[in-house]
């Protein structure tokens, strides 16, 4: 653990991205392999199934400390972070310590607590805590916690691996994809010379991502060089039909097996050796566009939807590309060429696999004026793909662009205020935002990011000085500022106290030029709601 | 309860008995100076109490022109009905707590202390009395500081790994008091020289004039033109970074020494490439350990957010308040940055 105790720590402490793969390469070289590929995954974003809660944390802190409950919750609130407000406050250890390996961290400290009853919890966790220096303190409590966040993509871990092993990155990224198992053989494998049989098994290929379109959309060149689709605002998903059975993943590499039974139904009819991109949207048979994200957000947390959700909810895959055909890997051919064979392969199979269709247009122009459409057909905007493109490996830029269509905007005012976390701990950062209805300000909006750091420094003495109420770390402020939020979908919801929910809502500008009586009226949000 | 001593007002602490003001933000009839940060010694009153040790320092801050009074660390003097002396805080050259006795009452006013051991400074020598006046500019159990040697290993590691990468490393720290700690800290490990910001150069001589042994130093302005830095150790105050000065420096790596490194959070925001945990305030067991040592039967708190270090006093024994709850407005806008 001392060892990645330290590589954390040099990740932590520096922005150059050659500097952190070069510690990783380092790392991954000089590390016990067993300990090596739990670093792999956890670098990666993996997570242990977490085996103790907050609350079982800050009694092992008070019984460890003595503190009042109060002071760790004050000390926390400044923190920022649990994990190292309890490395923080505990005795800690001077210099050395106890060194015990990640790999037994991972596989056999930390998942025993899952078995214990929560008062030998406790003890248990500061028993481990006592001869840990800070640094490992904090580190065993993230991975507890599963709270790990090290500022390194998986992009850069894959780069990192490739760099120690000499191989290709798209070949690691491949080898890593789907449910790598992290253990000192499969460390040693992702290391090992290229197979022929490389995309055989259940593992996904790497998601080709897609940029945001930044540029003018006239500096692509010919319109009639790309293929454009609609931007569907739904699941990301990769079906694999392969040994007879049927494989859905989803972008985040995770298996959404059982969840999408009639996607999965429907896949049988393929026939075996294929894999499709796509996505899942929930889509009822009648109409002719996709229901709202937010109904396909109750499939989501389904793991057996019942016969009801079934038929109220039905989901469908809107395939785009064919990754594979007859157990070949097609990623290399060109776009036009996928496409044709994805038309032939899945049109005609019924209304649960359908084949993104083209969007034609004669020019860029008649083309915004189709993206201007976007909303009505509950669609984000536009897909641009280079049709003679190779389906690449993560994100890329060049050949696949997203136009999204311009988000809502509204004026809104700062009712309450919270302290944010990471980097931002310590300052008010998470903001709530409210509109008028009638001579109240109801609430309709949290917003997080948006301000540049003196903005942020400006508004965080505002609050501290403007306080009119303090509910735990919320503070509610005297209604002063407007602020022009951003956000891509408004629905209707009865679960939130304005009767609307607000999807990724940012804020946009600080708009010291209005007052608070300028700000928008719920009405007319719930007119957009229902239009 | 203690007005009679001490009441907040906006010009700074006023002391009725003694009719005098406590480091006044505004200019004042009778100034009492704890010590010569900007936040505590301002020019422009009619005359200056300040403790001899940190005289040189004040004469720097309050101009040729002001009129000072130095006392002698301990000496006894009179204004209005009370009777005042400077002891010793531990927190940069020549800086004090005040002792009044007025009214039948002993009250110590802390200005900035520090518990932690400083070869720049006389050490903090605890005063009894019936009421104390703290700061909390640390005042969580999170802040514990390290022992000096680790932050010295520390630096003295980071400066190598410059070395080695061929690149400059600047270190940003408080001009008055911090840098000179620091400067004396490192001249027990090494000998090198370090390049200095113009804004330390002064007081830097001033610490060296009374006898404070340092590391050599030489001014960054000095230096031949195109002067490579690469490997050097370049002190700097934070008002310098992202200035044009830093530019002759490149692709310099930067610190900062400071308390408020202790927090992750706080180091990633600051965007500096490493945090030193370096403070010149008691941390909370400096806190807790100064009240019990002083006796105090009231304790009042000021400098940032005091709320959790009166609860926990006040649940540990002690009649705590906020210094605002003596009554009258005190500016709130001190600086808890300048000198941490």
């Amino acid at each position: 653990m001392r060892r990645f105790a330290a590589l954390f720590e040099a990740l932590d402490r520096t922005s150059s991205t050659s500097a952190k793969r070069d510690a990783m390469a380092v790392y991954f070289a000089e590390a016990p392999a067993a300990d090596a590929a739990w670093a792999v995954y956890v670098l990666g974003g993996g997570k242990l199934k977490r085996t103790a809660t907050s609350t079982e944390l800050r009694l092992a802190l008070a019984a460890g400390t003595g503190y009042a409950d109060w002071l760790i919750d004050d000390s926390y609130q400044h923190v920022g972070d649990l994990a190292e407000t309890i490395a923080l406050m505990l005795p800690g250890v001077e210099d050395g310590g106890e060194d015990v390996p990640l790999h037994v961290w991972m596989e056999a400290r930390l998942p025993s607590l899952g078995c214990l009853e929560p008062a030998e919890r406790i003890e248990l966790l500061r028993e481990w805590w006592r001869p840990l220096p800070r640094e490992q303190v904090f580190l065993v409590n993230k991975l507890l916690t599963g709270s790990l966040r090290v500022g390194v993509s998986h992009r850069l871990v894959v780069q990192a691996l490739a760099q120690w092993s000499n191989l290709p990155t798209d070949l690691i990224a491949h080898r890593l994809s789907g449910t790598w198992k992290p253990a000192a053989d499969a460390f040693a494998a992702l290391a090992g010379p290229e197979r022929g049989d490389e995309h055989a098994g259940e593992r996904p290929y790497p998601f080709f991502l897609a940029s945001p379109l930044e540029q003018d959309v006239a500096s692509l060149g010919s319109v009639g060089d790309w293929l454009v689709e609609w931007k569907w605002d739904g699941i990301r998903a990769q079906l694999m039909r392969r040994a007879g059975g049927v494989l859905l993943w989803s972008r985040g590499e995770e298996r959404l097996d059982g969840r999408f039974p009639e996607i999965e139904l429907a896949a049988q009819e393929l026939p075996d050796g294929c894999v499709l991109d796509g996505e899942i949207l929930a889509w009822t048979l009648d109409e002719d566009h996709p229901l709202p994200f937010a109904a396909l957000q109750k499939r989501i947390g389904k793991l057996k939807p019942g016969p009801k959700l079934l038929t109220d909810t039905p989901v469908r895959l809107m395939t785009y590309d064919l990754l594979e055909m007859a157990g070949q890997d097609l990623r290399e051919r060109p776009l036009a060429e996928r496409r044709a064979t994805l038309a032939a392969l899945v049109e005609g199979r019924g209304p649960t696999l359908m084949v993104s269709p083209a969007v034609d247009a004669p020019g860029w122009h008649a083309l915004a004026t189709i993206r201007g459409q976007s909303r009505e057909r509950r669609t984000e905007g536009l897909m641009l793909k280079r049709l003679d493109s190779p389906y690449r490996v993560g994100r890329k830029r060049g050949d696949w662009w997203k136009w999204k269509v311009d988000p809502y905007t509204i004026d809104a005012v700062l009712l309450y205020a919270q302290p944010g976390h990471g980097r931002r701990s310590g300052l008010f950062t998470d903001y709530t935002f409210g509109v008028w209805e009638g001579d109240a300000l109801v609430p309709v909006a949290k917003a997080y990011s948006g301000l540049d750091d003196s903005e942020i420094g400006q508004l965080d003495r505002w609050i501290r000085a403007h306080t009119i109420e303090r509910f735990g770390p919320v503070r509610s402020v005297e209604p002063t500022h407007v602020f022009e939020l951003a956000f891509e979908a408004i629905q209707a919801s009865g679960r939130h106290k304005a009767g609307v929910a607000v999807r990724f809502p940012r804020i946009l500008r600080w708009r010291t030029d209005l007052a608070i009586r300028d700000a928008d009226k719920l009405d007319d949000l719930r007119r957009l709601a229902s239009g | 309860m203690d007005g009679d001593l001490l009441l907040p007002r906006p010009e700074g602490l006023y002391c009725p008995a003694g009719d005098f003001f406590i480091d006044p933000m505004q200019p004042v009839a009778r100034a009492v100076v704890t010590h010569a940060h900007g936040d505590h010694a301002r020019a422009g009153s009619a005359l200056y109490h300040v403790a001899a040790a940190g005289g040189l320092l004040m004469r720097e801050r309050l101009g040729a022109d002001a009129v000072i009074h130095e006392h002698d660390w301990s000496e006894r003097f009179t204004l209005g009905d009370t009777l005042l002396s400077f002891h010793p805080s531990g927190h940069i050259l020549g800086a004090a707590h005040v002792r009044i006795e007025g009214r039948g009452k002993v009250a110590v006013v802390s200005g900035d202390y520090k518990r932690d051991p400083d070869p720049t400074c006389v050490p903090f020598e605890p005063v009894p009395c019936d009421v104390f006046v703290t700061e909390s500019t640390f005042g969580l159990p999170i802040y514990r500081w390290p022992p000096m040697r680790k932050v010295v290993e520390d630096i003295l590691a980071w400066v190598e790994e410059c070395r080695e990468r061929d690149v400059p490393a600047v270190l940003f720290c408080y001009a008055l008091g911090k840098a000179q700690r620091l400067l004396a800290e490192l001249a027990t490990r090494t000998d090198r020289t370090v390049h200095l910001h113009g804004a330390m150069l002064r007081l830097v001589e001033i610490y060296r004039g009374v006898g404070v042994r340092m590391l050599p130093t030489a001014a960054v302005s000095d230096s031949a033109r195109g002067k490579d830095f690469a490997g050097e150790l370049i002190m700097a105050p934070p008002s310098a970074a992202g200035s044009p000065w830093m530019r002759r420096f490149g692709k310099a790596s930067t610190g900062f020494a400071s308390g408020w490194m202790q927090v992750r959070g706080a180091r990633r925001r600051r965007g500096y490439d490493r945090g030193f945990v370096v403070s010149d305030h008691a941390d909370w067991p400096g806190l807790l350990r100064t009240v019990d040592d002083c006796g105090a039967k009231r304790v009042y708190v000021t400098h940032g957010d005091g709320e959790a270090l009166i609860r926990h006093l006040r649940e540990t024994g002690h009649d705590a308040f906020s210094l605002r709850s003596l009554g009258g407005v005190m500016p709130e806008s001190r600086s808890s940055e300048e000198g941490d």
